[in-house]
């Protein structure tokens, strides 16, 4: 079967790749690009590994048709950090210590920005809602929590 | 396995394209399209997508919504004419979910998901489709029991008439995981208050059939009197009727005959 032709923005950067019909995007992502940070977990939609910004909008990258994102800008784990600094979100989960075996981490890293990025003060609440569609197995929820409120006041202690 | 995927701009080259292919499946956020093919449904050898912005627009500003198919639940989340479809709307998923899951999508939602089309199916919601016949309208009721018939045609849009008053509609979905998870039992009551009396209550249930169905024996418990205790013990304890639950991970059958009555009590009393 034909290929198909696939051009977008991942991470600030313009890719051009050929996709088999109904190919998802976290495929796309980590076999044909090379991006490794969004996490294949269920093919579902329920655990949130792979989750990715898609016009800065969380996205579930396993259940996004690649095509879908052509002429779209698509933002991974890969592109948050800035040259050798980590993020500040990803600062603060290692201040807290709040990796444990680290595979739901880059969702929740992602999870966490969409919810900073609209909403630089959230309140605890805020947190648990908008990390809510990403399951981490070794429950170490309340350190991820911890570290997002941290990040959030880190922001603000700089601005 | 590889399957052919079919862009349009408009929804009635699409509809075309889903009602001439038996494998056609169409695909919105890709919420249960795309979980699909990631577990590898044979069934489905094409997949059908429409970039028509009728699909995606929002009529609130009367007194009869209409919401395109192709709706997000953030986007109902973001209309404050849509404050009474916030509480469904809420109520699925996490945010990645809300950011893809449209409303079309949730008519063919299987259990325990589809809590956007109990509320639908409460409002007296109609459904316009689109097939190889041309477009028509068809109450959600009518949809839901015809819906494996219905793959062939694509849903434009939904619209339904706004409750009277923020207390005439009411939602409430059982999860085990709050604040995402999948329906235990999902709820939701219509009830136009007039005189003192209730004319008109409609109630549907989530997660007690293969579909969502209504709770009419329930409803003809209400109609006519008031909403006091012992109307709302009399319809609670008439819930169960005509309904068919499934045993699944998150509740057996007959936990969800037992807690049915006991929910739709509290639903119907206010109570939190």
């Amino acid at each position: 079967m034909a290929k198909t032709a696939l051009q977008f923005r991942h991470n600030g950067r313009d890719v051009a790749i050929f996709v088999d019909g109904g190919t998802n995007l976290l495929v796309a992502l980590r076999e044909l690009i090379g991006d490794m940070t969004p996490k294949f977990g269920c093919g579902q939609g329920g655990c949130g590994a792979c989750s990715v910004l898609i016009d800065d909008e969380l996205h579930l990258s396993c259940l996004t048709l690649a095509e879908a994102v052509a002429g779209r800008s698509v933002e991974t784990l890969d592109g948050i950090k800035d040259g050798p600094n980590l993020h500040p979100l990803q600062r603060a989960f290692a201040e807290n210590f709040a990796a444990q075996c680290g595979y739901c981490t880059p969702g929740m890293l992602m999870a966490a920005k969409a919810l900073l990025d609209r909403n630089p003060q959230p309140s605890r609440a805020d947190v648990i809602e908008a990390i809510s569609g990403n399951i981490c197995r070794c429950t170490g929820y309340e350190p991820i929590i911890n570290a997002v409120l941290a990040a959030a006041t880190s922001g603000r202690a700089r601005a | 396995m590889p399957v052919t995927v079919k862009s349009f701009a408009t929804s009635g080259e699409a509809a075309a394209a889903l009602s001439s292919d038996r494998g056609a499946r169409y695909l919105g956020g890709g919420t249960l399209v795309m979980r699909a093919l990631n577990e590898g449904d044979v069934s489905i050898s094409t997949v059908v997508r429409a970039s028509d912005q009728a699909l995606t627009r929002v009529d609130a500003s009367g007194s009869r919504v209409s919401i395109g198919a192709g709706v997000t639940f953030a986007r109902i989340l973001a209309e404050r004419e849509l404050a009474f479809l916030h509480a469904p709307a809420r109520s699925i998923g996490g945010p990645a979910v809300r950011n893809m899951g449209t409303v079309g999508g949730n008519l063919f939602a299987p259990n325990p998901y589809g809590d956007f089309t109990v509320a639908l199916l409460a409002l007296d919601a109609v459904v316009s489709v689109q097939g190889g016949f041309g477009a028509r309208d068809i109450p959600v009721e009518e949809f839901l029991q015809t819906r494996d018939r219905q793959a062939g045609t694509l849903v434009l849009s939904v619209s339904c008439q706004k409750p009277q008053g923020a207390d005439t509609f009411r939602y409430r979905k059982i999860a085990r995981i709050k604040p995402k998870g999948g329906s235990v039992i999902t709820l939701a009551a219509h009830l136009p208050i007039s005189s003192g009396r209730v004319l008109g209550a409609r109630i549907a249930l989530g997660s007690m059939a293969p579909t969502a169905l209504r709770a009419k024996a329930a409803e003809r418990a209400l109609e006519g009197r008031p909403l006091d205790a012992s109307t709302i013990a009399a319809a609670a304890s008439a819930a169960i009727e005509g309904t068919s639950p499934a045993d699944d991970a998150l509740g057996s059958a007959w936990y969800r005959r037992e807690i049915v009555g006991v929910h739709l009590r509290r639903l119907l009393s206010g109570q939190e």
